[in-house]
């Protein structure tokens, strides 16, 4: 695959709520093996942003398109609802704050794993487990809680079962909306060295919004700061949190507390 | 500049860099006022600045860690000239992974990485084979004195000496033609420093570029084949 | 005729938008046709969809069966098949060899069906999705687009749990490798008869208001995994009336003391055995 070819593109991306601005001309090249970072605080836009970039909302304007794994650009916003959803299912991961929004309740961890694979024709049961069981390591996962409901995990293991479930498939793209949000701090740091290390692995492209400076510090390569709907700031992480140059991303660095 | 080897490793020109701090009211503080420098493969500069006067804020400039508002920064990454101050994000990565090592006074501790993957983690981008980045990794933690015992420990717990030589193990393990030293010996005892000065011998004789801050005059001396000061001229080394 | 009823109870304007949604099931085989459902003078859950089907094929020229369990003689099979004595003057029948159209509650009949036969099943919930999926508008989202991999999750839960497939009725099928259709509660030990069969198969879902098909000769294959295949049930017993084995079997207990027999859950097939 080229990797001069950005693997996400947006321009112009603008979604209005009537009169109320949810994001406003937003453009941005994701390129393989890329974290980037959203951050803003409560009503910034980031989240009507990656709803927008992953098709789940529809923008008042502008486009994004993705480079799918034979070169072919698409075009995501008027791709067919089909070939949406086998996207979001292969190719594309979404990891959301409340990981009970990406689980299955109701059926064990390893059925949660296994899933993506069972719906790309996996046939296999023996497999299948061997495939999860591998997953809940890589996500330090007791193996032996395989066959449990997620409901009696902890939060910390269910967002890390979500991760599981969602990377399966080894997809290109991952979309994250908090990952670490309503996590106690140590489950969070857990939680992040896993991201880390698995963007690293793993080659993935990611998009995190967050409003937290330090999870962009440790996960992403570049940030976009937003506010108001608009992006006011953008650069290589290390530049926006040593060096900002708009006065509110210089408000939000100094507003962090150093313990 | 196209890889000739007469051609300097690292050219800045006219750089200009004002930071303006909006949560004081604004305030504008000016440390570059139009810096010149360039650096040639071989050569050692010690940047020679009172404290506070923008040794570091050259440093992270060049690294494209600060953004300045005038001048050029050129390196030569992958035969090609690349100005750091216009650059892509994309291509400031690229020139960081490959072209310019960066070492501070501060080791950004991740917890539970052990020290040995913190110090191979730069030969990643190197396509160096795992198998042979643990050997340089351990060969580098030993030459600076870490105890084999730490390796596989995260380096959170380390002392401040010990930090600074795993940051410096993870500075020089790769081959960069471009190094960058923020005040490399800080808070490291006397052997410590004699082992640093021999890395930079090492990298020196690679015909690497080296642009640095060293308070201590011993070191200054045993390294730098020219000393600068930013807004001044020239001093014999 | 004097029951002052049309021929098979419905109107000849319902039989012909009921035919309709047949043709529609038959010429996309397990897909779910939705179909509007009549009040029918017997209750949802006791075969409304089925006899809605029925009375839409069924001419003057055919002879009906009406098995309820295998059984021409329990009280649902009684009634629907006076229903249509009453309402049509249709020949009836208890032999499966003999019977042109078969309505059927949870079963198929062992007697092996021909070309030209027709058998109508009562479906309670049609749709196989609907255990992960309250909602209509996505499962019929996820037949569209094939997005069957939940089915299997079902499957895996289960073994996982039991160590095998505990579903032994409506068991899952996939229909002509396509569509994933419920059979209806007809034993895991007759999904093998769906397969290729050279009858007409028609399902009715009075309540839920579908209808699909199975035309003769189409592959209908179990889900299962590689490792796990698909396995009917067996019996060590043979039918203590006429000594048959490899059929289902009803256990009926004959005594206080726990004594039990088994015998053929298919009556016609069990007489014809013994000579009657």
């Amino acid at each position: 695959m080229d990797a001069d070819v950005p693997l996400l593109r947006a321009r112009g991306v603008s979604r209005y709520y009537g009169a109320r601005v949810g994001c406003r001309d937003v453009g941005l090249d994701l390129w393989p093996g890329e974290v980037l970072g959203i951050v803003g605080e409560s009503g910034s836009g980031k989240t009507t942003l990656l709803g927008c970039l992953s098709g789940r909302l529809e923008p008042s304007a502008g486009t994004v398109e993705f480079r799918q794994r034979d070169d072919r650009v698409m075009d995501v916003l008027r791709m067919p609802e089909p070939a949406l959803r086998k996207l979001a299912r292969t190719d594309w991961g979404i990891v959301h704050q409340n990981p009970r929004d990406g689980l299955r309740l109701g059926v064990s961890a390893g059925a949660n794993v296994g899933e993506r694979l069972m719906a790309l024709g996996a046939r296999h049961y023996g497999r299948i487990r061997e495939a999860a069981v591998d997953w809940l390591d890589r996500v330090e996962i007791d193996r032996e809680r395989v066959d449990d409901w997620p409901e009696t995990f902890s939060s910390g293991m269910q967002q890390r079962l979500q991760i599981a479930r969602t990377l399966v498939t080894e997809p290109r793209l991952v979309f994250m909306d908090e990952p670490t949000g309503g996590l106690d701090v140590s489950v969070q740091a857990r939680l992040l060295d896993l991201l880390r290390r698995l963007v690293t692995d793993l080659g993935l492209s990611a998009i995190i919004v967050t409003h937290d400076l330090a999870v962009t510090r440790l996960l992403a390569h570049r940030l976009l700061v937003m506010r108001g709907g608009e992006v006011v700031e953008s650069g290589l992480t290390d530049q926006v949190l040593d060096d900002p140059q708009h006065p509110y991303t210089q408000l939000l660095v100094s507003s962090v507390l150093q313990p | 500049m196209s890889g000739d080897a007469h051609d300097p490793a690292l050219l800045v020109e006219g750089l200009h860099k004002t930071f303006t701090l909006h949560t004081q009211g604004g305030i504008q503080l000016p440390v570059l006022r139009g810096v010149d420098l360039a650096v040639y493969p071989g050569e050692c500069v010690a940047l020679t600045d009172p404290s506070g006067s923008g040794k570091s804020t050259l440093l992270r400039a060049v690294y494209a860690n600060y953004r300045p508002q005038r001048g050029r920064i050129v390196v030569s990454h992958d035969g090609r000239p690349v100005d750091m101050v216009v650059a892509a994000p994309r291509e400031l990565l690229a020139v960081r992974q490959r072209t310019i090592g960066y070492v501070s006074q501060f080791l950004r501790v991740i917890p539970r990485v052990p020290t040995l993957e913190v110090v191979i983690d730069p030969l990643r981008a190197f396509g160096i084979d795992r198998d042979t980045a643990l050997r340089r990794g351990r060969a580098l933690l030993a030459r600076l004195r870490i105890p084999e015992r730490l390796w596989s420990l995260s380096p959170v717990t380390f002392s401040g000496g010990e930090q600074q030589r795993v940051n410096l193990a993870r500075g020089f393990i790769g081959d960069f033609p471009i190094f960058l030293l923020d005040e490399p010996t800080a808070s490291l005892d006397v052997a410590s420093r004699a082992i640093v000065v021999d890395l930079i011998h090492d990298a020196l004789a690679r015909r690497a570029a080296i642009v640095g801050a060293f308070h201590d005059a011993e070191v200054r001396q045993a390294v730098a084949t020219r000393t600068v000061t930013l807004h001044g001229r020239e001093a014999a080394a | 005729m004097t029951t002052g009823y049309n021929f098979a109870y419905l109107n000849e304007q319902t039989k012909r938008m009921i035919r309709r949604a047949v043709l529609k099931a038959v010429a996309v085989p397990g897909y779910q046709v939705p179909f509007g459902s009549r009040e029918m003078p017997l209750s949802y859950g006791w075969g409304t969809g089925g006899v809605q089907v029925t009375a839409s094929v069924i001419g003057p020229d055919d002879v009906l069966k009406v098995i309820d369990q295998g059984a021409d003689d329990t009280t649902n099979a009684v009634s629907i098949r006076r229903f249509f004595e009453k309402t049509t003057g249709v020949r009836t029948t208890t032999r499966t060899d003999q019977a042109t159209l078969i309505q059927t509650r949870h079963r198929i009949p062992e007697t092996p069906l021909a070309e030209g036969q027709i058998v109508v099943f009562q479906v309670p919930i049609p749709e196989p999705l609907r255990w992960l999926e309250p909602r209509e508008t996505e499962t019929r989202k996820m037949h569209a687009l094939e997005e069957y991999g939940v089915m299997h999750v079902r499957l895996y839960e289960d073994i996982t749990r039991h160590g095998h497939v505990e579903t032994a009725y409506d068991y899952p099928v996939l229909v002509n490798g396509r569509y994933i259709m419920r059979p209806s509660p007809i034993p895991k030990f007759d999904n093998p008869k769906l397969d290729r069969n050279p009858a007409l198969l028609l399902f009715g879902a009075g309540r839920e208001k579908r209808i699909y098909a199975v035309p003769p000769f189409t592959s209908v294959r179990s889900l299962d995994f590689e490792d796990h295949p698909f396995t009917i049930e067996r019996w060590e017993q043979t039918c203590a009336l006429c000594g048959a084995a490899d059929v289902f079997m009803d256990e009926i207990v004959v005594d206080d003391k726990g004594g039990r027999m088994f015998v053929c859950s298919d009556t016609d097939f069990c007489e014809r055995r013994r000579g009657r």
